[in-house]
């Protein structure tokens, strides 16, 4: 699947998803649970803001040095015997990747969970050569057993269906037999994959973090699908967005263990593995050959650019759990693989304004995501930013952003449009609210209630906005 | 054999200008200015990490024996024996012997049905075939990670990674000279080791407790793709 996951319009989108009771549902628990125990691993861990700054100053000097530690990378790779491909675009990165399924006649490729090789379409450049494309881990399994589903959450990506949609799913496509019982339906899907582990010639992975100083590449999982993946096929590929990277293991250590405990709450995942080239002589598994794919994409043109730290992003999915707009139209509706506040920063930059221009208007700009962010990007900065990109390119605000625009920026001049803007800012803004006045808000209202009291936002819902919203005009 | 490295050159002169400057060749290593990893269980005696250990291990469904050499033959057999027996797959590692396992594993072991396969350096296909139809797997880990409950294996040609992924269940012995406070003291060792020049090993996995997956509505399944159960045997005077 691409980067763009549907050719609906927006706000046909919002009004699809907002259909989806099993999925709203599924999605504001699932926040909630991955809110809490994020923060219970941080209080945990004590002096997490330190923690943060750690993170944030390690992602910035690997941006600011990035073209220092690549090169530091590919030549240890290439001296532990492996490969390295720098793809500028995707088609590139997919060429070389066909190229050797050729080589190799694959038949049979497994994988492991990867955002990159999902946003160069890279299943459908293996399947057009008749490869039998297998993801591993077991949220993108039943989605491509869905018949390519796309994913609704960075790190959960089946969170939408519930386990009596997947026994259907596997029942239809599978002729699966049991029960809807979580267990019963993992168990199936370990027995089905193993024998294509022990037969697949390619094994695919992403990265997760790239250590400079070995050449090593960090797989972080709870399944262990990465580790037979690369453990077993005689040929591995890695495919790697080129700012995943970090000088050296010391550095790698702190950003997982602010991944982890970001992404699902735990202080590691089951397994955490660093491989580092191709097997060495005598070793019976690990692949005979390497290969690692470094890819651009369109992630150049934003460093250097005021967008520069979307980049320190390690895609731990904490800004998408802790948005009140996700939660209330799930992932779908961002139309892009990389759903949430992150998603909405960063679908315009790879995948251009002209499909993903209503992304930066679905935000509260409550600054939630900044908040929850371990390497500390500033996302509502960075959203509000695109606005105002969006604003200057056209000439003139959509009529949706005139409305944020008024009420939250050049204040109420129509009452109106003011109340519909700030609707949906109710769930975000009550803890902050107090006698229906806002007088300790949070992000971008800081400025305002240091000074005053804002009004505080009524208490009615998103989908209001929405009806308005497409009402108002803006249809794409 | 080092490998081909293409279009690198492009690739990096793009990055360099877009950072508005000419290529980097040369950079010292960073000073952070914030360190705080350093602070977790700064003060921790090995005991106490060891109690650390034992209460990660409720978080992460994994059951955990203390033991010492002198009864590690017979607290071995009984995870072995509740783990059902049959057939057990272990790393080539001189280890075992040192920890007083021989003989358990050499002759008791093939006389009560169990079947012992150890990790064979030329025979390659035979250690997959083996590692894949084994019951349990044993291995040892290297460096202990006690806030995380996480064991620490370096792969060799006699240490097979399938070893600790492919069996239902894996039981891990750890020294307990192995045990620190967390991953900020094992990366720190790799990073020296190879600041002097030395090879790492191939596939470094840091393990804690059996697989699992929350990807069906968020609800806990143990046991995936990896083992579906674990034990850690700390060894107390090892």
């Amino acid at each position: 699947m691409a980067m763009k996951t549907s050719d609906d319009r927006f706000h046909h989108r919002v009004t699809k998803e907002l259909e989806n009771q099993f999925m709203r549902s599924a999605v504001s628990s699932a926040q909630e649970r991955f809110q809490t125990r994020r923060l219970q691993q941080a209080e945990e861990l004590g002096h997490w803001e330190e923690w943060r700054a750690h993170g944030e100053e390690i992602r910035k000097h690997v941006l600011e040095n990035l073209d220092y530690y690549l090169y530091q990378l590919s030549e240890n790779v290439s001296k532990r015997g492996g490969h390295v491909f720098f793809a500028q675009t995707a088609q590139e990165a997919t060429d070389y990747i066909q190229s050797i399924a050729k080589k190799k006649d694959a038949a049979k490729i497994v994988k492991s969970k990867s955002m990159v090789t999902e946003e160069i379409n890279l299943n459908v450049a293996l399947e057009e050569l008749g490869c039998e494309v297998i993801e591993t881990d077991l949220g993108e399994y039943i989605l491509q057993v869905a018949d390519h589903e796309p994913p609704s959450h960075i790190v959960a990506p089946a969170l939408h269906k519930n386990k009596e949609q997947i026994r259907d799913v596997f029942k239809e496509k599978q002729g699966y037999d049991q029960t809807e019982k979580p267990e019963e339906l993992a168990l199936y899907v370990r027995e089905k994959l193993r024998n294509d582990y022990l037969t697949a010639e390619i094994g695919i992975t992403g990265c997760n973090f790239a250590i400079a100083e070995s050449g090593s590449i960090t797989l972080v999982t709870n399944e262990g699908n990465a580790d037979l993946v690369t453990a077993l096929p005689k040929t591995q590929i890695t495919v790697m967005g080129m700012e995943r990277i970090v000088p050296t293991f010391e550095e790698m250590e702190v950003l997982v263990s602010l991944l982890t405990r970001s992404a699902v709450g735990q202080k590691l995942t089951s397994y955490i593995t660093t491989l580092t080239g191709i097997k060495d002589e005598g070793d019976t598994d690990g692949p005979e050959e390497f290969h690692l794919v470094i890819v651009d994409n369109g992630r150049s043109a934003i460093l250097g650019s005021e967008f520069q730290p979307i980049l320190q992003c390690i895609r731990c999915a904490a800004c998408v759990n802790a948005c009140p707009v996700y939660r209330h139209v799930g992932g779908h509706t961002y139309g892009s693989i990389y759903s949430g506040p992150v998603g909405v920063v960063l679908s315009p930059l790879l995948g251009g304004y002209d499909d993903f221009k209503e992304l930066p208007y679905a935000s509260t700009l409550c600054g939630a995501c900044t908040d929850a962010c371990p390497v500390k990007i500033p996302l509502h900065q960075l959203i509000h930013r695109h606005r105002q990109v969006i604003v200057e390119n056209e000439g003139k605000a959509p009529v949706s952003e005139k409305l944020l625009m008024k009420a939250f920026g050049l204040g109420a001049s129509s009452p109106t449009l003011y109340k519909m803007a700030t609707k949906m800012a109710t769930p975000v803004m009550s803890p902050f609210t107090k006698d229906n006045t806002i007088s300790n808000g949070p992000g971008p209202l800081k400025a305002w209630t240091e000074a005053r009291d804002f009004p505080a936002p009524n208490k009615d819902n998103f989908r209001d906005w929405m009806k308005h919203r497409t009402k108002g005009g803006d249809h794409k | 054999m080092t490998g081909r490295i293409q279009h690198r050159e492009t690739f990096l002169l793009n990055i360099a200008k877009q950072l508005g400057r000419s290529p980097k060749t040369e950079l010292p290593r960073p000073t952070w200015q914030y360190q705080p990893q350093d602070r977790v269980l700064k003060d921790a005696t090995k005991e106490e990490l060891v109690a650390v250990l034992k209460k990660q291990c409720a978080n992460i469904h994994t059951h955990i024996v203390i033991s010492d050499t002198a009864k590690l033959s017979q607290d071995l057999q009984s995870v072995v024996d509740n783990y059902g027996g049959k057939s057990v797959i272990t790393w080539k590692d001189e280890r075992f012997k040192d920890y007083g396992l021989s003989q358990l594993m050499t002759e008791h072991w093939p006389q009560t049905n169990i079947e012992l396969y150890e990790w064979n350096a030329q025979q390659q296909e035979e250690n997959i075939r083996q590692a894949e139809k084994a019951n349990i797997g044993i291995t040892i880990s290297e460096i202990t990670l006690a806030e995380s409950g996480t064991a620490v294996l370096f792969s060799s040609k006699d240490k097979g990674r399938s070893i600790s992924f492919l069996p239902e269940k894996s039981i891990i012995l750890i020294p307990k000279s192995t045990i620190v406070p967390r991953m900020t003291q094992a990366a720190r060792w790799i990073s020296e080791k190879i600041r002097r020049g030395e090879k790492i090993a191939s596939c470094i996995n840091f393990i804690t407790g059996p697989s699992n997956s929350a990807d069906i509505e968020m609800i806990l399944i143990v046991g995936v793709h990896g083992p579906i159960q674990a034990t850690y045997i700390v060894i107390e005077d090892r």
